[in-house]
């Protein structure tokens, strides 16, 4: 019987050198923000959208990163923010996938003229700058944590379609398919049985790089505010609210929830780069 | 395939690309949830106004009209006119501030290449040392750099801590060169003007080159990779066989032909720079498109909201498009 073996997996990430300890780092950082969001609650020592001192007192043992502009306590701010970064990253990757991977594997599957009108639609989207395509999408629906959510994920859409169909273009020419084509397997189950378990891999790889940008795009997002609306801590926001601030040396506002998006982008960043290598993918983004 | 028939070809192929983008605007700004009026006047205004500023805009007619008309608008040059102050033609409005914003995508460009170009190379040459590991991590490191907080913090250094460089807006008022390209860099040193040059340039370094940090992994990676090809080739070889220097065959047999995949590159990477730019302009204040985009929908100015978008569109085509033809004719086997 297999069982979990510590020693083994630590082995395992050695071996893998740095894409291994990249890995695990992102790992890291990934499991705190989530604990941080899931368990809210338990950790933020004040309510997030409360005043409780005086604006912009700087970090002390009663706020340990201070205050904010108008006098809500960071740290509780940034734990609760940690929420709703993960959920708007989740609701809108997960939209994403379930738009754009059943339209690859349909688009590479089928091919003709559907693969070739539903990719010139999907590069004219993905040749788009991004983050702009969110701010009209974001700019029209309004804010709040399901809109800004759809927002983002249009614009990853085409990231997974393009993934995905270009694997099943290769995968589709394989031997193991042909061979289930020559069995009688019908398209619907090569596609379920045979195409998408390897399709599987790469997309966790995509993912997380994927993961990494809509972060930043969804902070950046709310540093212009368009995300979600006041007073729903939002890293991206908080920011922005200390901004005018900042020169004069307040500098706690800004430095905690800026660094708090630099380092979740990067865990997902380090996740992906180390996942890519470790699974023997070609390089992703 | 000659080289006129491939430009021929690429511009048709814009064609229907040009299309999607209008058309995934139109239905972004018209088809989403949400009435355009009502976000534009709020939930509070009279039910008559609406009305009126729903024909206004031509919002009453069925939705295959006002497509017809928004692309036969577009067709013309017309981008309509703002809906507030003044109510000028957006285009100029767009015009005013596009200059800024592109000075802002060049100078980061140069920044992201510069800096991609060095490190890149460090990396492809050192392949499988330390070095490269290290430049492997500030690849995965920069690009995780949040705009407005890197942007800050050089502020804060570069000019609060130290006084050397201003930290916000284009140019010190007063200094401004006559407008001949827009460009205040350029219209400096087409007129002569020195001082405006050096104002001009300092206001540039600090968003520039926050731009460029951030951007220039992605060319870390590919001058990395991409040396890393070239230099495994026989003709590196066959100029080691000859005798020439490590240094001669790096930059002028290796590093050219190590250049071309990037190129490819341009047409991707220039669309992540106009979406950097936006956060850039916002956290330096810096007066271009982004800024002024930002401004117009907290005053849901709506017809300038869809101008600036497909401007944006327009452009991205654009450049892709001219991306493409310089690469094929650098490399005339992409044309096959």
């Amino acid at each position: 019987m297999r069982t979990f073996n510590f020693s083994r997996l630590l082995n395992s990430v050695r071996e893998a050198g740095l894409d291994g300890y990249m890995m695990v780092i992102g790992i890291i950082i990934i499991s705190v923000v989530l604990i941080m969001a899931v368990f809210a609650e338990f950790i933020a020592p004040y309510d997030p959208i409360k005043t409780v001192g005086m604006p912009v007192t700087p970090p002390s043992p009663e706020f340990p990163w201070g205050t904010d502009t108008i006098g809500r306590d960071v740290f509780s701010r940034v734990v609760y923010g940690s929420r709703t970064i993960m959920i708007v990253i989740l609701m809108s990757t997960a939209l994403s996938m379930a738009v754009g991977i059943p339209l690859g594997l349909l688009s590479g599957y089928v091919g003709g003229l559907l693969d070739r009108t539903l990719s010139l639609i999907m590069d004219s989207i993905y040749a788009f700058p991004g983050l702009i395509l969110a701010i009209a999408v974001a700019a029209m629906l309004g804010p709040g944590i399901y809109n800004t959510s759809i927002s983002l994920a249009v614009v990853y859409i085409p990231t997974y379609f393009r993934m995905v169909r270009g694997q099943v273009l290769s995968l589709r020419e394989q031997l193991f398919v042909e061979a289930a084509r020559a069995l009688g397997a019908t398209d619907l189950r090569i596609l379920r049985k045979y195409i998408f378990p390897n399709v599987f891999f790469i997309i966790a790889v995509v993912f997380s790089l994927n993961v990494a940008d809509a972060i930043l795009t969804e902070a950046g997002l709310s540093f212009l505010g368009l995300s979600v609306s006041a007073p729903t801590p939002d890293w991206g926001f908080d920011l922005k609210n200390g901004q005018r601030y900042f020169l004069s040396g307040k500098w706690w506002p800004v430095v905690f929830p800026g660094i708090m998006i630099i380092l979740l982008a990067l865990g997902f960043g380090l996740l992906g780069e180390g996942l890519n290598k470790i699974l023997g993918q070609k390089e992703v983004r | 395939m000659s080289l006129r028939a491939y430009i021929i070809a690429r511009i048709l192929m814009t064609i229907p690309m040009i299309l999607i983008l209008l058309t995934l605007v139109f239905l972004v700004m018209r088809v989403l949830p949400g009435n355009p009026v009502i976000a534009i006047v709020g939930m509070k205004a009279s039910p008559e106004y609406i009305k009126k500023l729903e024909h206004q805009l031509g919002l009453d007619k069925p939705l295959w009209q006002q497509y017809i008309d928004y692309l036969a608008d577009l067709l013309r040059g017309d981008l309509g006119k703002s809906m507030i102050w003044g109510k000028r033609p957006v285009i100029q409005e767009i015009m005013d501030h596009f200059p800024a914003t592109l000075e802002l995508t060049i100078g980061g460009f140069l920044v992201s290449v510069l800096l991609g170009l060095a490190t890149g190379m460090v990396a492809g040459i050192r392949s499988g040392g330390k070095l490269d590991a290290s430049m492997r991590i500030y690849s995965i490191v920069v690009y995780s750099l949040f705009i407005p907080l890197l942007g800050m913090m050089l502020q804060l250094v570069f000019g609060v801590w130290l006084h050397l460089l201003p930290v916000g807006g284009r140019i010190d008022p007063g200094l401004e060169p006559p407008t001949i390209t827009g460009l205040y860099v350029l219209d400096s040193i087409l007129s002569l003007k020195m001082d405006s040059l050096a104002n001009s340039l300092a206001h540039l370094a600090l968003p520039s080159f926050t731009l460029g940090l951030v951007l220039s992994g992605i060319y870390t990676r590919l001058v990395r990779s991409s040396l890393i090809e070239v230099l495994g080739q026989d003709f590196i070889r066959a100029c080691k066989a000859r005798g020439l220097l490590g240094r001669s065959i790096l930059f002028k047999h290796a590093l050219k032909n190590a250049l071309i995949p990037i190129l490819t590159m341009m047409g991707l990477q220039f669309a992540l720079l106009l979406a950097g730019a936006v956060l850039t302009e916002t956290t330096f204040s810096w007066p271009g498109m982004g800024t002024f985009l930002v401004e117009r929908i907290t005053y849901r100015d709506f017809t300038t909201i869809q101008g600036s978008i497909v401007f944006y569109a327009l452009f991205v085509a654009l450049v892709s498009l001219v991306v493409d033809l310089v690469y094929a004719y650098i490399d005339p086997r992409i044309r096959y």
